[in-house]
């Protein structure tokens, strides 16, 4: 078996607060393997830590205590290793209003220093790909909520990271477009090789996309952990959805 | 029927214009004219500084003062107002200090600069520059702590250095704030200018303003007043130009009339 590419060793995340009433704990002691190719869900109520892990894989918080790794590198200290490597999809799409869809998609290479000719080819077809292409040159304010979300997909993928990371990243959408999306991502990650760890709220939305679910209870450590397989049968199926809502509804 | 809002506008633009002008001619038929000369007589001086190469020089010097001045305050304000924003310990250094320069009457940095500087151009280099940089650095400020955190965040994502930083995130973020203050500034850098040229040069619309007040000739006076009025009007409108072309990517509705 391949090494992990994503692996918490005991990992603690502390915040001050800042009215002074002492400290938080957002993450306690939290252990984790996260394998090359795999699609990871993490599931939990709002405010269970799920986006501070997250912004611990992608390097843009430090533990206060314990080991995060990320292809056997530090991502917090390690800033420019990390260039190119990971993919975000956010919540909103995150759309630079001044950038045309194109230019939105280039950012990404634009920072890897990729020659413009090239990096446009990639931009264009990564719009191709996501049904984009006619609206390269569209500004942000143009497009459908669906449309937008699409561009920060493109973007994502159009520096061919070997992570991406998705923070409920279709919750904003309406059912059928999220679906539509979902379905979208989950081929993409896998017809490129791609490793995702996928935050949402959602039971629906992590059992459509995840090939592992993790369900956080507060402060985020691993409550209940599950291997969805792709042939799994509708009863099985409902049987981990149950599981999963007991789980939720005995977290804090 | 006019259904542009800019044509309909400009026309009641021109309409209050043309009133002004009709209510100063009834006033020239009842005052002396060194008080209220005939409109036609302002027209023709006007006119004549427009056509004269010596007269217009003078005109083109003052706005070439006022961009110096503009482009000193600007490019100054905009290097503290990127230091504080990075910096919160300066600023408790520097905003005091602005806010003080801020305080202080153009009139005070005539004289100031008169004793300190012998060279009229850098006097009033430095008269301009000293009393805009307060507006545009907190202009600028302002529009920097603007910036999206969100934006910031994705950006960030990309682990970018911090110059490609700069240029796709910090640049658009200030180029609206970059603009306002440009747009406020003008109007006060003309207003200074003037009082600058008054009291310690020898050429310039303020000079010539000074010249007229000697003869009193209020034509003469009018008629550089408006040299002046209609600088800052054509540049007002070539920053609003330059405004919706830079900040084309907004929905029509936001942008500049």
């Amino acid at each position: 078996m391949a090494d992990p590419i994503i692996r918490f060793d005991e990992v603690t995340k502390v915040f001050r607060r800042p009215d002074g009433r002492g400290d938080f704990i957002a993450v306690d002691r939290l252990s984790f393997e996260i394998n090359p190719g795999e699609i990871v869900v993490v599931l939990g109520k709002t405010g269970c830590g799920k986006s501070t892990m997250f912004n611990l894989v992608a390097g843009l918080l430090e533990p206060t205590s314990g080991k995060v790794s990320v292809v056997g590198h530090d991502p917090f200290r390690e800033f420019e290793y990390f260039r190119g490597k990971i993919g975000i999809v956010f919540q909103g799409d995150r759309l630079m209003p001044w950038r045309t869809a194109l230019d939105n998609v280039l950012l990404g290479l634009d920072i890897l220093s990729i020659a413009r000719p090239q990096a446009e080819e990639t931009a264009r077809g990564w719009l191709t790909r996501l049904g984009l292409a006619g609206h390269e040159h569209d500004y942000p304010h143009a497009l459908s909520g669906g449309m937008r979300q699409r561009v920060s997909i493109a973007r994502a993928f159009a520096v061919d990271p070997q992570i991406l990371l998705c923070d409920e990243p279709f919750s904003s959408l309406d059912e059928m477009t999220a679906r539509d999306l979902r379905a979208e991502f989950v081929r993409l990650v896998r017809q490129n090789g791609k490793t995702a760890v996928f935050i949402t709220h959602s039971i629906t939305e992590a059992m459509e996309v995840g090939d592992r679910i993790l369900v956080f209870h507060r402060p985020a450590r691993i409550a209940y952990e599950t291997r969805l397989g792709q042939n799994m049968a509708g009863g099985a199926r409902s049987e981990v959805t149950d599981r999963i809502l007991d789980v939720l509804g005995t977290s804090q | 029927m006019i259904s542009s809002p800019r044509v309909i506008r400009a026309l009641k633009a021109t309409a209050s214009v043309v009133l002004l002008a009709l209510v100063w001619q009834v006033a020239s038929y009842f005052f002396p004219h060194y008080l209220f000369p005939p409109v036609q007589d302002i027209v023709v001086r006007t006119i004549d500084i427009l056509v004269s190469w010596p007269q217009l020089y003078e005109v083109l010097i003052t706005a070439l003062r006022i961009f110096g001045g503009l482009f000193g305050a600007f490019i100054f304000g905009g290097l503290v107002a990127l230091a504080v924003g990075r910096s919160p310990r300066i600023e408790s250094y520097i905003t005091p200090f602005l806010v003080f320069l801020q305080g202080i009457p153009a009139l005070s940095w005539v004289i100031i600069a008169i004793i300190w500087f012998h060279g009229i151009e850098f006097r009033i280099l430095f008269i301009m520059v000293i009393t805009t940089l307060p507006a545009f650095t907190f202009q600028i400020l302002d529009a920097y702590r603007s910036m999206s955190k969100d934006l910031f965040e994705m950006t960030m994502s990309f682990r970018p250095s911090a110059w490609t930083l700069f240029r796709v995130l910090i640049v658009p973020t200030i180029v609206p704030g970059i603009l306002t203050a440009w747009k406020v500034n003008l109007g006060n850098a003309a207003r200074v200018v003037v009082v600058a040229e008054l009291v310690g040069a020898t050429g310039g619309v303020g000079y010539q303003l000074l010249r007229q007040q000697q003869l009193f000739d209020m034509a003469g006076a009018l008629a550089w007043t408006i040299q002046l009025v209609l600088f800052v009007l054509v540049v007002q409108q070539a920053i609003v130009m330059i405004e919706n072309w830079l900040l084309r990517y907004r929905p029509v509705s936001e942008r500049a009339a």
